[in-house]
């Protein structure tokens, strides 16, 4: 399905030779490939199937200090050339910055141990409106079901990136994807919850029984919302939530925010930003990992990161431009986070639900309420109010408002982590957050 | 107009026959070739961080039968790939049989002008201007740490080949100008951010001066920032300014009445229509016609000329808006409404230009009749959950009324509605519709479509506040 290597080396040495005749000192090409297939069902009906075919490069050329940037996807040799001449052209009469360079030699990854990314194995459309059909019934086994559409994704990529200085490298990943969205409806009220699978092979998928009668459960658990008084309380961050508090921290410690100043999180370098029980990590090398990756898109190797050590904060998510300005070294951070998760704690789920009279446990947000210049933290919610550890009944259209360098503060971490995303984070308790509804 | 059958062995009659063939037995769908040019440069912390310049091409073939699409999409224009879509698209379809509908509405009418924005200013001269706009604003004071401005352009030209060989054309360019300034004052930081853009040459929205007027609002957004204080948390009454926070009716409102969610009868509002959804004074349209403007289109991405499809009349539900598939399956008929980020994405339908039009009321008066509430003048970025109707959005410059005066700057909150009830609340609606500056992107399933906004100040009776202040 997808182009081999050889392919894919050919243009991306074209490019570099091309750019080296024309007067770059430097450059470096990304050519990527990827296929994909997707099948959608709605109502256990077939809806919508997909096919995608994406073919394209990116070269950066550097004329000392000079630096500019060409895409295409119009892989015509004729339209390559013109806009390499265009990049060398734009290089020239671009400023100079004294950062821009390729990366040190010494920290390109060299050999690769293989993370077993990729799985040869091709689904069937036929075979994916099966696996839908499987999701939906077991959905629409509860009545209160109304409406469900579901998906299966397939996707296949390859990709080479080289540079002038001699680097040469890249590999296939695979993914394999299926979800469910349930709506349940009583009388007036309508909600929609979901659950979803997404793994690089084939076999490690869930169960698409599993899919439908999760999304089904999460939906029908939603029904029948109030809205509470405003009050200052303690929530639950069911883990879908959770990992977004880890996000929005790797957000903050990017080199980039760091350099400019615009991060809540500059300047703590060493010091304590999360409670002391909590510890980070950022660990690429995970076999079939959805984050994971031997090199960054410099070609910069990338090797485990313990990002937050008992609380203090020891890495920022460095890149070979941002790394000169704040004198440090990359450490292949240039696409951000691999895989990157909370060690799990001590407490179980069932205790931390138990750790307050009173709580609420929040299973989804809404709004984009990250502020990373100030770290204030405002978003929409939906979730449960839970008493004496017991789920009593769902609640919306709240707020729940917050400052992160208060939030790191007060968390505590269940032991319940699993790797579901590339970002991974146990359950999660925060003291002390404003809620607002009535 | 653009040849995308000049560098392939894919010859126009080749592509007609595959594509008649392809949809013979289909209710609708067609070939969709795009070619695009995009820029981008930027500014920040005092240098040049990238000039980057992309060129794409591809092509989507979709076919339509009763309620299944099947889409392929690829950017290699050849024989080769066109017949593997071909294929692709006949296993999902078949065992279904359509009849292809050949009507499709035309236009003589141009929006905005055949131009290429990013060949029109050289590019020393926009390299030449992003300095004088960070030399500009740093001289502002000390208090700035930081000032980012950008330059987005796009040329993107389209062309649709419907089963039978009719063609559809439309070349759309887009600009974007966008300042973001940081501020900081005794150890406290904040940003403000202010942008204008739309489907006209760069020079046209940066000419007389005007990129400093950006600055300035920029500058002024962060400064009032500084000053604010915690924002209150509950339910209060809330004035919205004018213009550009109309996003609240794109969110709570615009998201729900698109046809897809209510011929699936996902949405809040599927079995609303002909109903009372606002108060008496409240008319909503969607209009994709505005000359000039982001978020309107000549022919929309299916190729029907766009037009003001009145939604909410007198508070009334009057019309969704619709593609050509959810247009037929609801038996009604395509609002040009049906858009789509690029060719790698399958046609939904999308708002365009979202207007509330204008009351009797003045700004004033609705502040003077608030004890206690809050006046947010502009937005973020909002969200909306369309099946429950609930929705947010983040101010970015609010203040507290109190005794029917404006008081204190108060922090960046979220504010939480409910879609099918909050227009209820609108009790009172502004004489002074303004539109916004033009740098919305509205994202729906994974694709983003430039869109615009506008609006008199409103007055909301009852919305829940997310601040820290209990």
């Amino acid at each position: 399905m997808v182009k081999d290597q050889n392919h894919l080396e050919k243009t991306a040495s074209f490019c570099l030779d091309f750019a080296k005749k024309l007067g770059a000192t430097d450059s470096t090409a990304l050519v990527t490939h990827s296929v994909s297939e997707t099948v959608n069902f709605r109502n256990k009906k077939l809806d919508e199937s997909e096919r995608s075919d994406n073919l394209g490069i990116t070269l950066t050329t550097y004329i000392g200090k000079k630096k500019s940037s060409i895409s295409s996807s119009n892989l015509t040799e004729n339209n390559i050339k013109t806009l390499i001449e265009r990049c060398i052209e734009t290089t020239k009469i671009t400023p100079e910055d004294e950062f821009n360079s390729l990366p040190d030699k010494d920290l390109l990854a060299k050999e690769i141990n293989d993370l077993n990314l990729y799985d040869d194995d091709h689904i069937e459309n036929d075979e994916k409106i099966e696996y839908l059909k499987e999701v939906e019934d077991s959905a629409f086994e509860k009545k209160e079901i109304i409406n469900t559409e579901s998906g299966f994704s397939e996707s296949k990529s390859n990709f080479i990136l080289a540079n002038s200085d001699g680097f040469l490298n890249g590999y296939k990943s695979s993914s394999f994807s299926a979800s469910c969205v349930a709506v349940a409806k009583v009388s007036n009220n309508m909600e929609r919850d979901y659950e979803f699978t997404n793994v690089c092979h084939l076999n490690d998928m869930s169960k698409p029984k599993q899919i439908g009668r999760m999304a089904a459960k999460k939906t029908i658990q939603k029904l029948n919302p109030q809205k509470i008084e405003s009050e200052k309380i303690s929530i639950i961050f069911d883990r879908r939530i959770s990992k977004g508090i880890l996000s929005t921290f790797a957000s903050a410690i990017s080199s980039s925010s760091i350099a400019r100043g615009t991060s809540f999180l500059k300047d703590k370098m060493n010091e304590d930003i999360f409670a002391k029980s909590i510890n980070i990590f950022d660990k690429p090398d995970i076999v079939k990992g959805l984050g994971s990756r031997y090199f960054d898109s410099e070609g910069v190797k990338t090797e485990e990161l313990k990002l937050v050590d008992d609380g203090v904060l020891k890495h920022y998510l460095v890149d070979t431009y941002n790394g000169k300005k704040l004198n440090l070294k990359s450490n292949g951070r240039r696409d951000g986070t691999s895989n990157l998760f909370f060690e799990k704690g001590s407490i179980s789920y069932q205790d931390l639900l138990k750790l307050n009279k009173r709580t609420l446990y929040i299973t989804e947000t809404i709004g984009h309420g990250s502020n990373l210049v100030t770290g204030d933290y405002s978003v929409g919610a939906t979730g449960f109010v839970v008493e004496n550890g017991v789920f009593k009944y769902p609640i919306s259209e709240i707020t729940i408002a917050g400052n992160f360098k208060d939030i790191f503060k007060n968390i505590t971490i269940a032991d319940d982590l699993e790797f579901k995303y590339s970002t991974n984070s146990p359950t999660m308790l925060i003291e002390g957050m404003v809620v607002a509804g009535k | 107009m653009n040849d995308f059958f000049s560098k392939t062995d894919l010859s126009r009659k080749d592509a007609e026959a595959v594509i008649s063939e392809t949809l013979n037995k289909c209710d609708d769908g067609e070939l969709y070739l795009e070619n695009s040019k995009s820029e981008s440069i930027v500014l920040d912390d005092n240098k040049i961080k990238s000039s980057s310049y992309s060129s794409d091409l591809g092509y989507g073939l979709r076919a339509v039968t009763g309620e299944v699409v099947a889409y392929s999409h690829s950017n290699e224009i050849s024989k080769n790939s066109l017949k593997q879509s071909a294929n692709n698209l006949s296993s999902t379809l078949k065992s279904k049989k359509g009849i292809y509908n050949h009507e499709i509405p035309k236009t003589n009418e141009k929006l905005y002008k055949d131009i290429n924005p990013i060949e029109e200013k050289s590019l020393n001269s926009k390299l030449e201007l992003l300095k004088e706009v960070n030399n500009y604003t740093r001289a502002k004071g000390g208090i700035v740490q930081q000032v980012t401005a950008s330059f987005a352009g796009e040329h993107k030209s389209i062309e649709i080949i419907r089963a039978g060989g009719e063609v559809l054309t439309d070349v759309r360019p887009l600009i974007r100008f966008n300042v973001s300034v940081m501020l900081e004052k005794n150890g406290k930081k904040e940003t403000g951010v202010y942008g204008i853009g739309g489907r006209q040459s760069y020079d046209e929205y940066l000419k007389n001066n005007n990129w400093k007027k950006v600055c300035d609002e920029a500058f002024r957004i962060a400064s009032v920032n500084l000053e604010s204080k915690a924002a209150p948390a509950g339910e209060m009454k809330v004035v919205l300014g004018p213009g550009w926070p109309a996003i609240l009716i794109h969110e709570a409102i615009g998201h729900g009445l698109e046809g897809d969610f209510n011929r699936k009868k996902t949405s809040a509002f599927h079995n609303l229509m002909g109903q009372r959804v606002a108060s008496e004074g409240v008319t909503i349209v969607d209009d994709g016609t505005l000359h000039n403007r982001r978020g309107s289109l000549t022919i929309d991405d299916e190729g029907t000329p766009t037009e003001k499809t009145v939604l909410i009349e007198n508070g009334i539900l009057k019309n969704f808006m619709q593609d050509r598939l959810n247009a037929r399956l609801m038996s009604t008929r395509s609002t040009g409404s049906g858009r789509r980020e690029s060719y790698k994405h399958v046609v939904l339908p999308r708002m365009r230009n979202t207007m509330m039009l204008n009351g009797k009321y003045s700004q004033e008066e609705m502040i003077k009749s608030v004890d206690k509430g809050i006046f947010a003048v502009s937005f973020g970025g909002g969200q909306v959950d369309i099946t429950s109707g609930k929705f947010v959005f983040n101010c970015t410059e609010a203040y507290e009324i109190i005794n029917g005066k404006i008081g204190s700057p108060i922090k960046g909150a979220t504010l939480i509605g409910d879609g099918p009830s909050i227009l209820k609340e609108v009790s009172l609606v502004g004489n002074n519709m303004m539109l916004d500056p033009g740098i919305g992107t509205c994202g729906k399933a994974g694709q983003g479509v430039p869109v615009g906004v506008a609006q008199p100040s409103i007055l909301i009776d009852k919305m829940t506040v997310g601040g820290t202040q209990l």
